[in-house]
């Protein structure tokens, strides 16, 4: 979507090769790495100033990990990650946390993520007394009631607790305390899957009027494809710790190149009967099997075992996500990099 | 057309005394299912859909709730009107769940087989090892591989859409004339949300029952249902077969509802949402419970509650403001 007025050809976030294996231990004394659960494999994106990235996939591709893995909230096992020419990955712990003010997270369940014996003022104000940006606590006040009016909440409501607000609206505030530090980028993990229909369509709107209002960034990951698709500009589709495939929300629905994207595409029910029944019904891919573990990943493409153009090269060689032409990334054999464009980074 | 009614549900009502008051969950519903037929109900938390489930099965849980009022005619008797034990030959038997979470409504220390097998022997007297081979002979009709070294293993050794898969084998294991499927495919992912509802549709066209399917999402319901109920604060506020609900929704509700989905064909700038939030059912205000958050609501509304009426040939509202839908209805 072309509706964001502050989208630069800037790159504010660039992140290659980012790995995130969990260790996998037996025994208690002498206990010993067994395995490795390979959440993050090898992931490579980029984000541009003032757009939406959506990261989509199924449960398990590591769409959490990687909105973690950014903010350091887990530490990456190998990878860069370049914020606004920074490589985060070296910063130490302070210099971290002073970083940290330009990246802020909003989290999946407004029930969990607030503390309920805090009040909503002080839940707000609790990045600014961290960063001590307010030496009077009359400024600071000040600031946690435009920021409760910015987000659409009475500002009044400052003394309440989170227990008196309904799920749409603590995750209002959960938004309000992410936007207190003037942040650049902000990843937003699953911010609306917990909500009603109606009350999402409602926090999706005020996402997008911030982000005209602060010219902030976005990484939206979710696991629905239309809420993914509506708010991003692009959107990366991951599976078994990888992106896939890369592009333009349009571009990805119009002509999704990756058989995951395609099979991922066609599962979603859209609420028209016309398009979902009768003779001329749209025709659904519908993958065999489960998700592999990502304990022991497929061989050569992670999609082999479930891909239905499954070729011999497909077992032993893993595709490299390139430009496949018109900055439309894909990570497939079927796809031959486009005329002069070297893969975003080799597999 | 009247001997196809499997189940007519006439004025349902379930309460529940709690501490803030009586919280009425369901509180006016009205349906028929028939046979080989979905009826869908869809509706957000807390609208009472879940509840209606568990009422038709007479599983509300006591002493708190309470089936108020109304009836539910099922195959020529009224589920309220019997005894605990005529009902526990109907559960599971001729009227069954699948329910809405695959990771916690199996028996973690009994195999999938076991679960099965219990309901068979329970129901249809079967000796063991007769159960056994049914148990197997349902695991494969829904789609699991190798079924007669899975009938052994335990829910943990399944995943998510397998699991699904047995709990959806045990709920046809008896045969049953009505099927609930509630939010069956809520906790699974979209590929695997496919899978299981393409096995439902094949169970639709093959097996002769009537299915309830409860569910949140209206994409599922598009795909599902043939007739849909929209639930509002524990009321059906719009009933209308499934081609109709979607062309020309008469509740403004349901309006509402589905100006606020995001569409994958149909990329906007902004979503309509509806304005607010659910009512406390504790706390219901006079009049329609829809009335403040509606954009259409007049004085009226907020005074005088609705009756499910009539406004199309086949579609029911329950707003004031479409009375005059009605009378071209009849016209």
């Amino acid at each position: 979507m072309s509706n964001k007025k502050n989208q630069s050809d800037k790159i504010l976030l660039d992140v290659k090769g980012l790995k995130k294996h969990f260790p996998i231990k037996r025994g208690i004394l002498f206990s010993k790495q067994v395995g490795a659960t390979k959440a993050v494999d090898g992931l490579d994106l980029f984000v541009r100033e003032g757009e939406t990235l959506g990261m989509v996939g199924e449960s398990g591709c590591g769409k959490s990990t990687t909105g973690r893995l950014i903010l350091r909230l887990i530490e990456p096992t190998a990878g860069q990650v370049t914020f606004d020419g920074t490589d985060l990955l070296k910063l130490n712990k302070s210099e971290m946390r002073v970083m940290r003010k330009k990246l802020q997270m909003v989290f999946q369940n407004p029930y969990a993520s607030l503390d309920p014996r805090m009040t909503v003022g002080d839940i707000i104000a609790e990045p600014l007394r961290v960063h001590k940006v307010f030496s009077s606590s009359s400024d600071m006040k000040k600031r946690v009631r435009e920021l409760l009016d910015c987000v659409g909440l009475n500002p009044a409501y400052t003394e309440r607790y989170p227990h008196e607000f309904s799920g749409g609206q603590r995750q209002r505030i959960g938004i309000a305390r992410a936007l207190a530090l003037n942040p650049k980028l902000i990843i937003a993990d699953e911010p609306v899957s917990a909500l009603d229909v109606s009350v999402q369509a409602q926090v999706l709107n005020l996402l997008n009027d911030l982000q005209g209002e602060f010219g902030l960034t976005y990484i939206f990951i979710a696991h629905n494809l239309s809420t993914v698709n509506h708010i991003s500009d692009r959107v990366a589709v991951m599976y078994l710790g990888k992106v896939v495939e890369l592009t333009e929300n349009t571009k990805l629905y119009a002509n999704p190149k990756h058989p995951y994207t395609q099979a991922l595409m066609s599962a979603v029910p859209e609420a028209d009967p016309t398009v979902m029944r009768g003779e001329n019904r749209r025709q659904r891919i519908v993958l065999e099997g489960d998700i592999p573990s990502p304990q022991n990943p497929p061989s050569g493409c992670r999609f082999h075992t479930r891909c239905w153009e499954v070729m011999d090269v497909c077992k032993t060689q893993e595709p490299p996500l390139v430009d496949t032409g018109n900055s439309h990334y894909v990570a497939c054999h079927l796809y031959p990099a486009a005329a002069g464009e070297t893969p975003l980074k080799t597999a | 057309m009247a001997e196809d009614v499997l189940l007519r549900v006439k004025d349902l009502a379930t309460h529940f005394k709690t501490e803030e008051g009586i919280v009425k969950a369901v509180d006016g519903v009205d349906f028929e299912v028939r046979r080989g037929e979905v009826l869908g109900v869809v509706g957000e938390s807390g609208c009472g859909k879940s509840m209606t489930s568990m009422s038709i099965l007479r599983l509300v849980p006591k002493p708190q709730g309470q089936i108020v009022r109304g009836e539910l005619m099922f195959d020529g008797q009224d589920l309220l009107k019997l005894s605990e034990d005529e009902m526990r030959k109907i559960r599971g038997n001729s009227i069954s769940l699948i329910s809405q979470d695959p990771m916690t409504s199996l028996n973690p220390v009994l195999t999938v087989g076991e679960q099965i097998m219990e309901a068979i022997q329970l129901h249809q007297g079967l000796d063991k090892q007769a159960a056994k081979n049914k148990a197997i002979e349902m695991l494969r009709k829904v789609g699991i591989p190798s079924p007669e070294e899975r009938v052994d293993q335990y829910p943990h050794q399944f995943s998510g859409g397998m699991r699904q898969r047995a709990i959806i084998a045990m709920a046809l294991s008896c045969e049953p004339k009505l099927l609930i499927a509630d939010e069956p495919t809520t906790a699974l992912d979209v590929t695997i949300q496919a899978q299981i509802l393409d096995l439902m549709r094949e169970i639709k066209e093959k097996e002769n029952a009537g299915i309830i399917f409860i569910t949140h999402d209206m994409g599922v319901v598009a795909e599902m249902c043939d007739f849909v109920c929209v639930m509002y604060a524990g009321k059906v506020v719009e009933a209308a077969d499934v081609f109709t609900l979607f062309k020309t929704p008469a509740h403004p509700y349901t309006e509402g509802l589905l100006k606020s989905i995001p569409r994958l064909d149909d990329v906007k700038e902004r979503l309509d949402p509806i304005d607010g939030q659910p009512p406390s059912l504790s706390k219901l205000p006079p009049g329609c419970s829809f009335a403040a958050r509606c954009p259409e609501a007049q004085d009226i509304c907020r005074k005088q509650e609705p009756e499910l009426k009539q406004v199309g040939v086949n579609q029911f509202a329950r707003c004031l403001m479409r009375d005059e839908w009605k009378a071209e209805a009849e016209a």
